[in-house]
Formats: structure tokens, C-alpha cells, sequence
């Protein structure tokens, strides 16, 4: 009895952040994504799907680069490509379509999908904005860009949708742009350089249905010193120029 | 710190003096860096030039490829070891010794196909070198594969290039493209008789998939984790086959420097760090760039010439962390004093990794970036060691309460020995990498972490192992010992606290 009373005592303290010990609790969430399929109206392995024509000759093309019986290989592109034909993202009929079409057991076709993280396994916006956070891009202002994009579009959380559909966000890990740095990436192309500004604009943009300019917004042409080029300021060398004699 | 190079040109010595006993004869010291145009390598970083093959060809590729291959895997072989290459990707292992794996005696019996696979899954923050070459100059890559696959004597080469890269993709599969068209690739590889393919495979978005076996079972369509070794790939490969995981650079460089000779692209860089570099520099410089340079230039010479120095100038500098985020952080002393090659580095402390520079000015706040490169560890950890799994989380976890300072001052050793645990106890080196720079952080930065530590507690009150505050807990309860509660206070840290 002076059990459940202590208990009935802990649940309105205030000290709310885990005191010692619990009597049971939910696990906690120890990733951005949930790993189990569950079946909605919208993603269920009854709705079909198929490759056009178009991708059935481009999985074909594919599946040759590999060893006939490693077809196996194919997953990733294959997946990619049935992401890209499904408004971007992987639906369980995407997956099972794949692997029938690999024949392979779904579940290999499972494995990966949710291994990778650019299968997006819930359907996304029509522009799929990825912002990258990682130190290099944070220490050149990467949280000021993304919440500008949140606040931008209506004041979303990462990992959300607009209400029309037009925009996803999310915030990724490093994209390999690092001097180029603040940057993001919507849909498939970089926008570098960015400033809060910048951003917005390239927003508006992309909401209006254009698609501006990729690469850096600063002006600069890739990733030389925006300063003027300290290399390759000379007209590039020949074939065979300083070679060896034998190859020149 | 480290040695200034002997040898490399003491016939310069000037003055002639008397030497007694006692007298060290002055070496004169040999300055690195200073790459002219002509030996730059990648001429087309900057993409200012037609990528496609005929700007490709104007600027030297595929000059005479035919005849690098007539001169057999011996020969390529040979030239990339007294070039003294060393790999590109981080490890810095030397490229011509591990070519040469593939080519144990008697290696003809062997029936299985034989694969050269380039690891482009450029991940590592910090890093994005690979990315002009993919997109700028992807006929060397191209080159670069059929030169190294007759040197290990592979019959394809397969290109893995991270899936974010779609630009630089489409970059490769036109030259890819252009090349088979152009007799380059194909059952007849350059009028050579050799067959050689090359492919391309786009990975889908996991940094795990650089470590070389993650990247084998990525293209064999499986979940990126990496593979016990040995067997190493130059056994048992890709699709069970013997193969060698190189970068898309050292690939890249290997047709120059058969074509210019192994002494041409020796005689940059000290001993056993020879060669031109691409460096990518990020964060507070004036220009981040990325640039090829000698190697065994100074940090801060390249940083000042290239970039356009420190924001705020050298005094502004906070630390350097010098190869991408697996390398521990360099205090503003050290980073005045190392030279850009693998052994001042390792000197030093740290490593050359890729060559990714990430600069931090005074405003920054350490503990911050570093946390975030533990988020980005516990991110792309796969999940498949224990050590690894479990520790990326709670070293996230630890340092996302320094970043507030909420902790005990005793946790900064607990976490150094967490990661202890965890280097060198995972299959690959991802929980090495994990470690690593947060060692580096409690080595050149404790007594910020303290201080920050200090001042929390000076406004909260003490706080126990695990971030509860000792206000908060309920002394109803029975608390265990080992929870910190009933330490003896640290001694004047109150007062430290700002």
C-alpha cells in the first residue's frame, strides 16, 4: 500500500527529467525514423506499382553492369529509380516491385531501404530540401539557414511537410560541399554560398514552379577563392607537354 | 615537432664554417608549397573548362594511355611505388604496395575476374576534394581506372560515388560514356587488346559505405557493413573476386605520373609524403577554396595564401581540425608549426585524412563542433558492433550536456575512457573516428569544457553523473552511491565559473 502511494506521490513532482527509477517505460526513441512498416491508405503493398516502359529499358541497362547472378547488385539503383518514378519516395509497393523484379525475398529488398537514407519511406513535397547541419557548414551559419527555411515556409519542424504539398525539410548530415559552405540541396541540386537571403529567394523560386540557377549564390563560379583564383590562373598545359620523352 | 628535411638540398649550403665538435651544421630549411600551374595535376578543378572529352583531351588526357598499358602491370606498377603515392583517402597507405596485392604469384590461375573498385563516397565532413574531380575532371578518373586496373590487371572497374552527387554523376556517366565511344573502354581498351569496363553505381546516402568492405557489400546490394578482415578484398572482393578500394584522387593521379615520370611527382613533398595534394579548405577562412598544393606545405601558409587567411586574422585562430572530422582538433600553436603531410601530422597528434582543412576562428565554440561531429558519428554509425553502436550514442549524449556544461567534472574522464573502449574495438574504424575527436578536444581544449562545467554549476548547483541535478533529486529515495551525490565537492570550481 505505501508503495503505490509513494508512486502516486512521484508523478506530480516537478522534477520531471528521469528520477531514479520507473516502474516500466516506453523505450526510448533512439533514431529520426521508424524502422517498422505499418500499413495506411496511402502506402500498402495493395496498390500497385510498375515501372514505365521507359524505366523497365533504363533497369534492364542496369542490371547488365553486374554479374548475371549477382542481379542482387541492382537494389540500390533500382529502388532509386522506383523512387524517383513514385513522386520521391519509397513505397512498400516500390520495394516489393523490386524485388520481384530482382527476385529476390522482399525482405533484402526491406534491408536496404531502410539502411539508406536517401529512401524517403513517407511521401514528400514536390520540392525536397535538405539542409546540411554538420560542423563545417554550422560553423558558417547552417542554423540560420535552416531556420530561415522553416520560418520561411510557415514555421515547420525538420522532417515535415507544407500544407500545400510544395516543400519538404529536412536537415541531413555532411553533403561533401564543405567549401562551399553554408549549403543545401533541393531535390538534386546544390545551392551553395547561401546566405538567409539567398535562401529565401531560392524558395520563392522554387514555389513559384521555377528552378533557379544551382552551384554557389555568391557569384563565384565552384570552389575557388572568391577573391580571384591563387591557381590555375594559366592557360592549361597540352597533351603531352612536360611528359616523360617517351609519352610526349 | 618534426624534422626539417635533410638531404633534399644541402648542396645549397652557402656559407663554408669552421666545424669543431660542437658545431650542427645548418641544413639550409627547404620551404614547401608554391605549386606552380604547370605540375598542378587537376587542371580542370574549378570546372572553368569543358568537362567532356574533347577539353579532356586538350588538356592531356588519354594522351598515349595505349602505351602505358603495352608497358604492363610491372611497370605501372614500379612508377607508382618510386613515386612514393600514398593513398588519398585517409589512410595514407602506400598506393603501388597495395596494387600490388593483386598481383600474388601465380595469380593468372586464378579464374575469378579481377576488380578495381573507386571509392567516391566522399562523406566526411569537411571533405569535398573528390567532387571537383568527379565533376571537372572526370576523364583522369576514367583514365586513371584503365591504367590501374592493367597495373593490379583488372578486367572492370567499378566507380561507387555517393548518392547526394548527382551532378558529378551525370558528369562521369557522360565520360564513361564518351569513353566507350572513343574505343577508350570496351572489349579493346585503347587499341591495347586489353578488355577493361569501367561502371558507374550510385550509393544512397550512408557515410559508412567509404569504409572499403562497407562499400563492397553496398555495391553487392546489401545493408553497408563492413566486413570482418581478413580475408581482405585483394582475396575475396567484390562478388567474391579479388579487389583493390581506391580514392577516385590516387586513382585519378596515376596516368600523370606515368606519363611525367615517378621522380617528377617525388620531388614534391618531404620523404615518404611526396606528391601534390588536393586540400579543401572550409570555415572561418576569408576564401574557403579547395586547391591543389605541394604536400608538406605549411597549414598556415596555405591557409594564408589560398584561402585568404583567418577571419579576423592568425590571432583570431582557435584550433584546426586538419583532415576532415575523424582527426583530432590543433590548438592555434600547433596549427603554426605543422607541415600538410602524414608524418607531421601524425606528430602532431593528429592526421591528414583527406586533406579537409576546417578552420575555427575565436567565435566559435568548440565544444559545439565537436558535439555536432559525435551527432554526425552516432548518425552513421551502422549498427553493427556493439562498442561502436552503443558508445557513438552515449558519447553523443555527453557531449551534447558539456555543450551546456551540465555534468560532473569527473565525466570528462569517463567519457575519454568511453572512447578508449570504443577505439580499436569495432571492425572498421568508424568508432575510431568517433573517438578520436573528442580525445582531441579534451587534449588541446580541457579547461574550456571545465569551465564551462563550472559555470553551470555555479548556477544550478552541483549536478550528478548523467546530467540530473542534485536539486532535482528526490532524497525520499535511496540514491545510489555511484551516481556522484555524495562526492566531495570539488574545491574552489565555483569560484573559477566566470
Amino acid at each position: 500500500m505505501s508503495l503505490f502511494a509513494r508512486v502516486a506521490h512521484r508523478i506530480p513532482s516537478p522534477s520531471s527529467r528521469s528520477v531514479i527509477r520507473a516502474f516500466s517505460s516506453t523505450p526510448r526513441a533512439r533514431s529520426d525514423h521508424l524502422f517498422v512498416h505499418r500499413d495506411t491508405t496511402y502506402n500498402n503493398s495493395k496498390i500497385p506499382f510498375e515501372y514505365t516502359r521507359e524505366n523497365l529499358k533504363r533497369a534492364q541497362e542496369i542490371i547488365s553492369r553486374y554479374p548475371p547472378q549477382y542481379k542482387k547488385a541492382a537494389v540500390i539503383p533500382l529502388l532509386d529509380l522506383g523512387q524517383r518514378q513514385n513522386k520521391g519516395w519509397t513505397s512498400i509497393s516500390v520495394m516489393n516491385y523490386v524485388a520481384k523484379l530482382l527476385e529476390l525475398p522482399p525482405m533484402r529488398v526491406y534491408e536496404v531501404a531502410t539502411f539508406y537514407t536517401m529512401f524517403n519511406r513517407e511521401p514528400i513535397g514536390t520540392n525536397f530540401v535538405q539542409v546540411c547541419t554538420t560542423t563545417p557548414c554550422m560553423l558558417q551559419g547552417s542554423t540560420e539557414i535552416l531556420n530561415t527555411v522553416t520560418e520561411h515556409l510557415g514555421g515547420l519542424h525538420p522532417g515535415e511537410t507544407t500544407k500545400d504539398g510544395k516543400f519538404t525539410v529536412v536537415e541531413v548530415e555532411c553533403q561533401g560541399a564543405c567549401s562551399n559552405a553554408p549549403m543545401m540541396a533541393v531535390n538534386d541540386d546544390f545551392y551553395e554560398d547561401l546566405t538567409p537571403e539567398s535562401t529565401r529567394k531560392i524558395l520563392d523560386a522554387f514555389a513559384a514552379g521555377n528552378k533557379p540557377k544551382p552551384g554557389p549564390q555568391s557569384g563565384r563560379h565552384t570552389s575557388e577563392n572568391s577573391a580571384g583564383l591563387t591557381a590555375l590562373t594559366s592557360k592549361p598545359y597540352g597533351p603531352g607537354d612536360h611528359c616523360l620523352p617517351e609519352f610526349s | 615537432m618534426f624534422k626539417a628535411t635533410v638531404g633534399a638540398s644541402s648542396s645549397t649550403s652557402g656559407t663554408k664554417r669552421r666545424e669543431t665538435l660542437a658545431t650542427v651544421q645548418d641544413t639550409p630549411v627547404r620551404r614547401y608549397g608554391g605549386l606552380k600551374d604547370q605540375d598542378r595535376i587537376f587542371t580542370n578543378v574549378y570546372s572553368r573548362h569543358d568537362h567532356g572529352i574533347k577539353g579532356a583531351m586538350a588538356r592531356g588526357d588519354w594522351h598515349r594511355t595505349k602505351d602505358i598499358i603495352l608497358k604492363g602491370d610491372t611497370w605501372i606498377i614500379n612508377t607508382i611505388k618510386e613515386s612514393g603515392l600514398r593513398g588519398r583517402g585517409g589512410a595514407g597507405f602506400p598506393s603501388g604496395l597495395k596494387w600490388s596485392f593483386m598481383n600474388k604469384p601465380n595469380w593468372q590461375a586464378d579464374p575469378r575476374p579481377r576488380y578495381l573498385v573507386v571509392n567516391a563516397d566522399e562523406g566526411e565532413p569537411g571533405t569535398c576534394k573528390d567532387r571537383e574531380i568527379l565533376r571537372g575532371d572526370p576523364h583522369k578518373l576514367i583514365e586513371g581506372c584503365v591504367v590501374a586496373g592493367r597495373g593490379m590487371n583488372a578486367s572492370a572497374a567499378y566507380i561507387y560515388i555517393r548518392g547526394e552527387f548527382y551532378q558529378e554523376a551525370s558528369h562521369v556517366e557522360q565520360a564513361i560514356a564518351e569513353a566507350y565511344r572513343a574505343g577508350f573502354l570496351g572489349k579493346d581498351a585503347c587499341g591495347s587488346g586489353m578488355p577493361f569496363d569501367v561502371y558507374l553505381h550510385r550509393g544512397a546516402g550512408a557515410y559508412i559505405c567509404g569504409e572499403e568492405t562497407a562499400l563492397i557489400e553496398s555495391i553487392e546490394g546489401k545493408q553497408g557493413k563492413p566486413r570482418l578482415k581478413p580475408p581482405f578484398p585483394a582475396d575475396v572482393g567484390l562478388f567474391g573476386c579479388p579487389t583493390t578500394v581506391a580514392n577516385v584522387e590516387t586513382v585519378a593521379v596515376a596516368p600523370t605520373i606515368c606519363r611525367r615520370g615517378a621522380p617528377w611527382f617525388n620531388q614534391f613533398g618531404r620523404e615518404r609524403n611526396s606528391g601534390t595534394k588536393l586540400f579543401c579548405i572550409s570555415g572561418h577562412v576569408n576564401n574557403p577554396a579547395v586547391i591543389e598544393e605541394e604536400m608538406s606545405i605549411p597549414l598556415r601558409d596555405l591557409i594564408e595564401k589560398h584561402c585568404g587567411g583567418v577571419r579576423g586574422g592568425w590571432d583570431n585562430l582557435l584550433g584546426i581540425v586538419p583532415g576532415g572530422s575523424s582527426v583530432p582538433i590543433l590548438n592555434q600553436k600547433q596549427s603554426g608549426e605543422v607541415l600538410m603531410d602524414f608524418d607531421s601530422l601524425k606528430d602532431a597528434g593528429s592526421g591528414l585524412g583527406t586533406g579537409a582543412v576546417i578552420v575555427m576562428d575565436k567565435s566559435t565554440d568548440v565544444i559545439k563542433a565537436i558535439a555536432r561531429f559525435s551527432s554526425f558519428y552516432k548518425h552513421e554509425s551502422c549498427g553493427q558492433c556493439t562498442p561502436c553502436r552503443e558508445g557513438t550514442t552515449w558519447m553523443m549524449n555527453m557531449m551534447n550536456r558539456f555543450v551546456e556544461g551540465r555534468g560532473h567534472e569527473r565525466e570528462i574522464d569517463m567519457l575519454l575512457e568511453l572512447t578508449k573502449q570504443v577505439e580499436g574495438r569495432t571492425i572498421c574504424a568508424l568508432g575510431d573516428a568517433a573517438a578520436w575527436p573528442i580525445q582531441g578536444l579534451m587534449k588541446n581544449f580541457r579547461p574550456e569544457v571545465e569551465a564551462r562545467i563550472a559555470s553551470f554549476r555555479a548556477a544550478n548547483g552541483p549536478v550528478l553523473f548523467g546530467g540530473q541535478l542534485a536539486s532535482d533529486v528526490d532524497r525520499s529515495l535511496a540514491i545510489p552511491d555511484n551516481l556522484g551525490l555524495y562526492l566531495d565537492e570539488p574545491k574552489g570550481d565555483v569560484a573559477k565559473a566566470p
